[in-house]
């Protein structure tokens, strides 16, 4: 049983963490606690259910183009309310709140477009591999396959691209990057897209996990995704990784009955909240950030 | 049916707008007077109202002792949830105070042999007997509307949510120009300059979110009162959002912009019900129901954008940042 859970919440940890790193790269580059990233995901697994459902798209050309549409729909909401917001010099309370009015309009959108009813993508639910005493099934398999990859080109963007780099010193430094030179009109840009592109990869994988979802689901998915952002530290695009992997495992192996008789598995998103608490009770900056210092 | 001419719909308006104002004067007690960032204000209301419920049903409490406690419960959670998380920077406990109250509401779905689950007040008595715990209260309700005369229950309700609402918003007016309310504003302004007047910063952002919550609770009972049974989903962190709309948009800081405030939510939220002209009376209700919420989400999105001091607010005293 351990080590299904242990598989488990490696499935869980790492659509949790594409969650985080993309709530986590927009927090660092435009101090943007975003609210409505739950139901961009949401916007992206309906995007690929429309073309593998109704228009019989296979799995791989759904995710791409849902993943294409979630970048856009990212970049336009940039163009029409977080650049007139920073124009305006809008501070955190500001942004916050109007994520959680955007957050409003784009669920209740889908759910007027797309309407409440639950819906699965076109995987075989029946098809289990098997691993030693670790059975998974299909969607499950894809899932860990994707996001270790989605994970590797991430790290290798964020490490060794120009790009990457430039991003991560707008991030630690915006007024100093600036001065260096640095388009900070474009490297905004990129942090949408590559939001936007997070967020479509993270809710088709979550939409495939689950089993099945409907334009709610976002925001059920959101709470774990910013514990998992405060966990490793506000802003710090590796620490959201780390704490995305740390919750989803820690949230499966607290079921596990050889554990004090482990957990009720509906209280799985409660465990992650204990553990956020706790873990920042003892480093309140998070355990991969930098205590501030004023 | 003219629902828009029926004296008995705008005096339901009437309550939910009163119910909402004592709601939010205690998020405006915490954010427009302490600066506290409290997104679970709806979790303070969950254990206001539930805890009343309980003891009435399970323990067979009046409910004039039972409501009390439902507020002590109240402030209690506030207390619970500040001691560890106030200590965290004002983002992070953002965060952390939704991550409560959707454990809050997790508790009162899954522990049913407690809270009758996620099916509500309605399974919290034995098998087969819807369980009843407003009796006392509606007896009250009576009792008003004979002593005043009144031709409806629901008139008797507004009367009473009122003057309650107008007695909070009264004390709270009082205290917050007491040299209490001016140290807490002192805290909202400049933290450290406020502990370097040795003032005990933590105890007092800790009685602002505990006065805060037991408001909720008080909102809570009331809630359970009007509606007579309520389940989980009743508790839903849109609620802490319709409050913060309403203390934004009656504007920060300011007491008596909390009504105001509340007032044109609940003409917004009810006057949306009415959006059956065409092309919209091709929408089922189910879908009217979105679209009133993405109406009150731009409505977020365009205060924050066009007047972030809200319609009453001080530009100069307090301005969202």
């Amino acid at each position: 049983v351990f080590w299904q859970l242990l598989a488990n919440g490696l499935v869980t940890g790492s659509v949790i963490a594409i969650g985080a790193v993309g709530v986590s790269v927009v927090y660092g580059i435009l101090r943007l606690v975003n609210f409505a990233y739950g139901d961009l995901m949401a916007f992206g697994a309906l995007i690929a259910y429309g073309c593998n459902g109704p228009w019989g798209l296979g799995m791989v050309p759904s995710a791409l183009i849902a993943m294409a549409a979630t970048a856009a729909l990212s970049v336009a909401l940039d163009l029409v309310l977080w650049r007139p917001l920073r124009a305006r010099r809008a501070g955190f309370m500001s942004l916050f709140l109007a994520s959680i009015g955007l957050a409003l309009v784009l669920r209740q959108s889908l759910l007027l477009a797309a309407g409440p009813q639950p819906r699965s993508y076109r995987v075989d639910p029946f098809k289990v591999y098997v691993l030693g005493s670790v059975r998974l099934s299909q969607a499950q398999v894809i899932t860990i396959a994707v996001a270790t990859g989605t994970i590797l080109l991430l790290g290798v963007f964020l490490a060794r691209t120009t790009l990457g780099q430039t991003m991560r010193a707008l991030s630690d430094d915006r007024a100093l990057a600036a001065i260096a030179g640095v388009n900070v009109g474009r490297v905004i840009t990129v942090t949408w897209i590559l939001a936007g592109l997070l967020a479509g990869i993270a809710g088709v994988l979550a939409g495939l996990v689950e089993a099945s979802f409907d334009p709610n689901f976002g925001f059920h998915l959101l709470l774990p995704i910013f514990a998992a952002v405060v966990l490793g530290g506000i802003g710090s695009a590796y620490g959201a990784l780390a704490g995305g992997l740390a919750l989803g495992l820690a949230m499966e192996l607290s079921t596990w009955p050889a554990l004090f008789g482990g957990v009720n598995p509906v209280y799985k998103p409660v465990v992650a909240f204990v553990l956020l608490a706790a873990a920042l009770l003892v480093r309140p900056q998070g355990l991969f950030g930098r205590a501030r210092v004023v | 049916v003219n629902a828009l001419a029926s004296g008995g719909f705008w005096a339901f308006v009437g309550v939910v707008a009163g119910i909402y104002t004592i709601f939010a004067l205690g998020l405006q007690l915490q954010f427009g007077f302490a600066g506290l960032l409290n997104f679970g204000q709806v979790a303070f209301m969950a254990v206001g109202a539930y805890t009343m419920a309980i003891l009435v049903v399970k323990e067979g409490w009046s409910t004039w002792l039972a409501a009390p406690l439902g507020l002590a419960a109240a402030a209690a959670a506030g207390l619970l949830l500040g001691l560890p998380a106030l200590r965290l920077r004002s983002d992070y406990f953002a965060i952390v105070t939704i991550a409560f109250s959707e454990i809050v509401r997790y508790v009162a779905t899954n522990e049913d042999a407690l809270t009758g689950g996620s099916q509500g007040t309605i399974a919290l008595g034995k098998v087969g007997s819807a369980a009843e715990y407003n009796g006392q209260w509606t007896r009250f309700q009576d009792w008003v509307q004979g002593r005043l005369h009144l031709t409806s229950k629901d008139t008797a309700m507004l009367v009473i949510v009122w003057v309650v609402a107008l007695a909070l918003l009264t004390l709270v007016w009082l205290a917050v120009r007491t040299p209490w309310g001016r140290v807490l504003r002192a805290i909202r302004e400049d933290e450290d300059a406020a502990a370097s007047l040795g003032k005990n910063v933590l105890a007092y952002k800790l009685q602002a979110l505990a006065i805060g919550a037991a408001l909720a609770g008080v909102a809570g009972l009331f809630y359970a009162w009007q509606f007579s049974f309520f389940s989980p989903d009743d508790f839903q962190p849109l609620l802490t959002f319709f409050a913060w709309m309403i203390v934004i948009l009656g504007g920060l800081g300011r007491v008596w912009a909390v009504p105001v405030g509340a007032a044109v939510f609940g003409f917004l939220f009810a006057g949306t019900r009415f959006l059956d002209f065409r092309p919209l009376s091709s929408l089922d209700s189910a879908d009217r129901a979105y679209l009133r919420l993405i109406i009150i989400g731009l409505v977020i999105i365009g205060l924050v954008l066009v007047r972030p001091q809200g319609i009453l607010g001080k530009r100069d005293e307090m301005v969202l940042e």
